[in-house]
């Protein structure tokens, strides 16, 4: 049957894509603006062309930044996403246990960041706080102010408590929509738990999966809040990530024109690895006829 | 409008982004097409060529700028021919 072909449809769009104008598009559009001028305060602007872009591409400051970005964001992918498929393997399908997981698996997403990092702050003391205190009194040297690898290993155990239930909710979305006779299918051809969770329940998850990366990758690269509680982008600049070296340039030393452009180049390598992972993950999809 | 910082440059940058996204708007609804697949394997219209298009051309603009001493004209001449590519083989 010939479909009806109704662009009308599209006017609906028009609220949200207002909205969006606001909270998006103009803020955007003003932040070019300011990446090719100078700024010297009462909203005086200079045309200075290409000249930040030229210097942030030329300064180890923000490759370092991005480096360090990078290896947290890559990390924290590498442990969030299998451990939460685990999970969500592992919790139980129906009955009281199941609404009990599912309670004590959203907590962590419910609670806000700067709350997280303070809690992560607190708890991570060596002086009062039950980890830090914990580790001292077993002789490990930790010391999440001062050490490079405390620090880096403080946020990425505080980025898998927050945000593995995440990535374990919408897996165990995934499996519940598997019907039965899937793994009827399977046991009549004895298929090992193994060939059961690559052939049947992986396939099934992955539409869900794609969206739990890139909600995880969009996160963590933008993450801002909890390392600036819990070690203010230190020891030194160990945990200076993008957003935090970001808003030290634009607050902090009111470099209005560098932290525009920076929001740019940030803003491309975002919109650029999404594009790849999205276009990766759908383009499986169809190959697999999921 | 002044809280913007507008430039003459920039406003011209925006107008023909603008103009572009008019463009294929008008040409999806005139001329439907159907998804092709080209040298990368994925599945693409008309509007994600012209994505692939624009996100390329600003790194290929960012590489020139922080690779070479030329004038940044030389991004633009290869962010054509890189246009020309993509709407061409993928």
């Amino acid at each position: 049957m010939e479909k009806t072909v109704n662009q009308k449809a599209w006017f609906l769009v028009l609220p949200v894509l207002v909205l969006v104008a606001f909270s998006a598009i103009i803020p955007l559009m003003t932040v070019v603006n300011y990446s090719v001028q100078d700024s010297f305060g009462q909203n005086n602007f200079f045309w200075a062309g290409l000249v930040w872009f030229e210097d942030l591409l030329h300064s180890p400051r923000m490759w370092n930044a991005l480096g360090r970005q990078v290896v947290f964001s890559s990390i924290i992918l590498a442990i969030e996403v299998p451990l939460g498929i685990f999970i969500a393997l592992n919790m139980p399908k129906k009955g009281l246990w199941a609404t009990v997981c599912l309670v004590l698996m959203s907590l962590p997403l419910l609670i806000p960041w700067n709350v997280v990092g303070t809690i992560w702050q607190v708890f991570a003391r060596v002086d009062i706080g039950l980890l830090g205190y914990t580790l001292d009194s077993l002789g490990v040297d930790y010391n999440y102010t001062q050490g490079f690898y405390a620090a880096w290993t403080t946020l990425i155990v505080m980025d898998v408590w927050h945000w593995t239930s995440l990535v374990a909710l919408l897996a165990y979305a995934g499996l519940q929509s598997i019907p039965d006779a899937y793994y009827q299918a399977a046991r009549i051809d004895q298929a090992s738990r193994w060939k059961i969770f690559r052939y049947i329940e992986l396939p099934k998850m992955s539409g869900v999966l794609t969206i739990a990366i890139l909600l995880r990758f969009m996160d963590s690269f933008k993450i801002y809040t909890e390392p600036f509680v819990v070690t203010g982008g230190g020891p030194g600049n160990a945990t200076t990530f993008l957003s935090i070296d970001l808003v030290k340039m634009a607050l902090g030393q009111f470099d209005l024109g560098n932290a525009a452009a920076f929001s740019i180049i940030y803003f491309l390598v975002i919109l650029a690895v999404s594009w790849v992972f999205y276009t990766v993950m759908t383009n499986l999809d169809k190959k697999d006829g999921v | 409008m002044a809280w913007m910082a507008w430039t003459v440059p920039t406003a011209l940058f925006f107008v023909f982004i603008t103009a572009l996204l008019a463009i294929f708007t008008v040409l999806a609804v005139k001329y439907p097409e159907t998804p092709r697949i080209g040298m990368l394997r994925i599945e693409t219209t008309r509007g994600d060529r012209l994505f692939i298009t624009l996100l390329g051309s600003a790194f290929i603009n960012l590489a020139w700028l922080g690779l070479t001493n030329v004038t940044q004209w030389g991004a633009v001449v290869i962010c054509l021919i890189y246009a020309f590519a993509v709407f061409r083989w993928v």
